[in-house]
């Protein structure tokens, strides 16, 4: 893939068939885990009436997922009663429209980009949704395969992680060039 | 783009105003992870809380150095809403009440 590239309000890119294949798995399998949290959330009367859903009130045991919905507020080992409470009660407010605005952007890029690839077309507000969806991903990854800041190109080979760290390089190199083309920056 | 202080009088918890925290706004916190990238960062900045590039710049890089930085302030309403996007945008954001 050439660097992502911006011709008056649309970003262009080109993707070739392994590439499409790798980054829509990815994010199908981020669609997926999102979907299965949803399905968690506790079902009651008042929220059927009302519309207004109650998502679930603790965080995510996996640690993927709670990387993706973090809670509200830094909770460590001496953390108050207060505190506890009141983080579960803005995750149980606002966890819904979190994992919806998640599910989105990830069926917008499997919507936009192509499964054999080819062109990637985006408008800059699909673009954005490709941001999000991207560092989604990323952070997914960079989760299980225990990034670090000062990650190296490679691993040693008998590093179980090595295999993917590739694809973790190559979409965070993949992000970078989305970020410098909506701002409008050369390169 | 901090809500007055003004603005929240209705919303105060009697208990909290009994003893005398009404005026202290509410903190957006956004925490380091080895995760995001810079720039990604700073755009973010940018794009929720309209804040230059220089503004947004130096923010993403107390983050990165300082491991973490208050990126906004006001009312618990909007610093709640400010946390919110920032989860959507991916970034570690907490909120807190000094």
């Amino acid at each position: 893939m050439n660097p992502w590239r911006r011709k008056g309000n649309t970003i262009l890119g080109d993707m070739d068939r392994h590439e499409s294949a790798v980054l829509r798995g990815l994010v199908a399998q981020i669609e997926d885990i999102l979907r299965a949290r949803a399905a968690e959330a506790p079902q009651d009367e008042l929220a059927e009436l009302t519309g207004i859903r109650t998502g679930a009130s603790t965080a995510p045991e996996d640690p993927i997922l709670s990387r993706l919905l973090p809670d509200f507020h830094r909770l460590g080992d001496d953390a108050s009663a207060k505190e506890l409470d009141s983080a579960a009660a803005l995750r149980s407010l606002h966890e819904p429209e979190l994992l919806d605005q998640k599910s989105g952007v990830a069926a917008l890029v499997l919507r936009t980009c192509p499964e054999n690839g080819g062109r990637v077309r985006l408008s800059l507000e699909q673009a954005e949704s490709w941001l999000s969806a991207l560092n989604d991903v990323r952070l997914a990854l960079g989760t299980a395969l225990d990034v670090t800041e000062d990650m190296p190109e490679e691993l040693p080979e008998d590093d179980p992680r090595a295999p993917h760290l590739g694809v973790y390089h190559w979409l965070t190199w993949m992000q970078e060039s989305l970020v410098h083309a909506i701002a409008g920056d050369d390169l | 783009m901090t809500t007055p202080v003004g603005h929240q009088q209705t919303q105060v918890d009697p208990a909290t105003e009994a003893v005398g925290v009404e005026d202290k706004p509410w903190q957006t916190v956004v925490w380091n992870d080895p995760v995001n990238l810079m720039s990604y960062v700073t755009y973010v900045f940018q794009k929720l809380f309209g804040y230059s590039r220089d503004k947004a710049t130096e923010l993403m890089l107390d983050v990165h150095h300082k491991g973490k930085a208050i990126v906004s302030s006001g009312s618990k309403e909007k610093v709640e809403g400010d946390v919110a996007k920032l989860h959507a945008a991916g970034l570690w954001a907490t909120m807190q009440h000094p």
